[in-house]
């Protein structure tokens, strides 16, 4: 109701004049307005003359795990790699519909697409350590998009090393490379990554599938803790792991999307036939 | 014994008589060098300029053939790295992999590389002609670079077309522009820059054929790109014509500093080519 005040045009200048004593419930406001949001409208995409994703509508929720589970070669990859537009440089790709974030269409020929995959930090099957030393794997994207001050990177660097819980293992040698680390910590290192230039949305190609049990698990209880802040969209081969965290799920089948929902609701109560018969393991 | 085992006797003997082939005519050609050069090395050799008669036994050295063949390859690895690289990126990560510009480029590049140096001789010395240049260290230097930007790109472009796409892919995903990311895998092909570098230092050190209409060859040491250069592959050319069996041992002495040089250039190479591989990945 508060927050109702501020808004009236009556009541503006009076806002205004004590705006500062409500500095930090303003910036609680701006942030629910800024949830993140992607929406996906009649998606249609094609590889040569190959229909890859048919018809595909759907809406992520924000701060929630989404899991896009279905058989290989259902789209799933695909689905992922075009949220950010990695799927640009595939030859012959056409798409059709649009795929909203924050309201704007990331197809629109005046989105910068820089801006786009931003927003979307991205953690790939294998960990994909940049070829810098620890300290300049996070601090990489944070020079790019401006960040000059030494401080300033090194608090960044510090934070999100903290944030993947890396910061103990790798104090000491912030400077050497990224390569000697071990693969559940450079996938860490890369979640680290991709958090540094704050984005909205994490998409997780299959993230846990090269890592041992232990740095995967580890990997999943990071997922539950950042959903608090970000959306999280995972693809995953495995249905027991889209069980254990996914709050969302959607179903997908030779490229469509056969069911989308809530994660009790399609794992107890499948709509669909073929859910139901991809859930019991008729077949993967 | 089984046939199998025996096969895989005969397969171990072949490869370790090629192995001892090869190194027997190394040593065959370093041990030659040294016989008849270590002799006729001396101070002189390497601090002074030939005088008077020096090609029939008078004194002095080949100084102007070693600080000319430092020039043009110093010059022409420069000029080549600079036009190599930005091709090898456009190649690797501008063009798609299915490109057809990309493979006729790669094409052409594959037959560059195989031609003679001579026929590169002669075709800048037609450009030179045209411009109105005379034999001068500066086209030694055109010259050169012709010769070794195939070597470059081919060289560089094997190790960048194994670049993982997972690498590109990151670094897009954190809002990398291309040029950005050529950044990163500048640092990811760096091993393989070097490494083309020292091939290319060794060919263009080693060239005469190319060098001899566009250089020349003079006993001063340029002090200007106009000026004529000389080298040491003709040093050791026209040394070798002589009938003074003196003069023939000086020949040998100058190959000796020119292996001595390329060495020197290969240790240099592997020690920066360890340094930039630290964070491949």
């Amino acid at each position: 109701m508060e927050t109702n005040i501020y808004r009236n045009p009556t009541r503006s200048s009076w806002a205004e004049d004590y705006s500062f004593l409500n500095k930090d419930k303003n910036k609680q406001e701006s942030l629910e307005l800024k949830e993140s949001f992607l929406k996906v409208q009649g998606l249609n995409l094609h590889i040569h003359n190959a229909h890859i994703l048919k018809n595909v509508n759907l809406e992520i929720p924000a701060k929630k795990i989404t899991c896009i589970i279905g058989p290989s070669g259902c789209g799933k990859s695909t689905l992922l790699k075009t949220f950010n537009r990695l799927i640009d440089d595939t030859d012959g790709i056409k798409y059709k519909g649009s795929i909203l974030v924050d309201g704007l269409d990331i197809f629109d020929k005046n989105t910068e697409i820089t801006g786009i995959r931003k927003k979307m930090g991205l953690l790939s099957q294998r960990p994909c350590p940049l070829p810098m030393s620890i300290y300049d794997n996070i601090a990489f994207g944070c020079k790019m998009h401006g960040e000059r001050n030494r401080k300033k990177l090194s608090q960044i660097v510090e934070v999100q090393l903290k944030a993947v819980g890396l910061w103990e293992e790798v104090k000491n040698r912030l400077h050497a490379p990224a390569s000697k680390l071990s693969i559940g910590q450079q996938q860490r290192l890369c979640l680290a990554r991709g958090l540094a230039v704050e984005p909205e949305f994490i998409l997780a190609d299959e993230a846990t599938s090269a890592l041992d049990p232990i740095s995967s698990k580890h990997i999943e209880e990071l997922f539950v803790e950042l959903k608090q802040e970000y959306a999280i969209i995972l693809v995953t081969h495995t249905l027991r792991q889209a069980l254990r965290i996914a709050d969302h799920v959607v179903f997908m089948y030779l490229g469509e999307v056969i069911e989308a929902g809530p994660a009790d609701e399609i794992f107890n109560n499948p709509k669909q036939e073929l859910t139901r018969k991809y859930l019991e393991g008729a077949f993967s | 014994m089984k046939l199998r085992f025996i096969e895989e006797k005969i397969a171990k003997v072949l490869m370790i008589g090629s192995s001892i082939a090869v190194l027997a005519f190394v040593l065959n050609i370093i041990y030659t060098i040294f016989r008849r050069g270590i002799p006729a090395l001396n101070w002189d050799m390497i601090s002074k300029i030939p005088a008077g008669g020096y090609y029939n036994g008078g004194g002095g050295g080949i100084l102007n053939a070693i600080v000319g063949s430092l020039y043009i390859v110093l010059g022409s690895t420069i000029l080549g790295l600079l036009i190599s690289i930005p091709v090898v990126f456009y190649l690797n990560v501008y063009l798609s992999k299915s490109s057809r510009l990309a493979y006729v480029a790669r094409l052409a590049f594959d037959i560059l590389f195989g031609i003679p140096s001579i026929v590169y001789g002669a075709f800048a010395f037609t450009i030179m002609i045209f411009l109105g240049m005379h034999t001068s260290l500066g086209g030694g230097i055109l010259v050169i670079t012709l010769l070794i930007i195939p070597i470059f790109i081919r060289s560089m472009d094997e190790v960048a077309q194994q670049l993982p796409k997972d690498l590109l892919d990151a670094t897009y995903a954190l809002g990398a522009t291309k040029l950005e990311t050529i950044k990163v895998v500048l640092r990811q092909i760096a091993p393989g820059i070097a490494t083309a570098t020292l091939l290319s230092v060794g060919r263009a050190i080693g060239d005469a054929a190319g060098v001899m209409f566009t250089a020349g060859f003079t006993d001063s040491i340029p002090t200007s790109l106009g000026q004529p250069a000389a080298t040491l592959p003709l040093s050791v050319f026209f040394q070798l014509s002589s009938p003074n069996a003196d003069v023939q041992d000086r020949a040998y002495s100058a190959a000796l500093i020119l292996i001595f040089i390329v060495l020197v250039i290969s240790i240099l190479g592997r020690l920066i080519t360890s340094y930039f591989s630290k964070h491949k990945i």
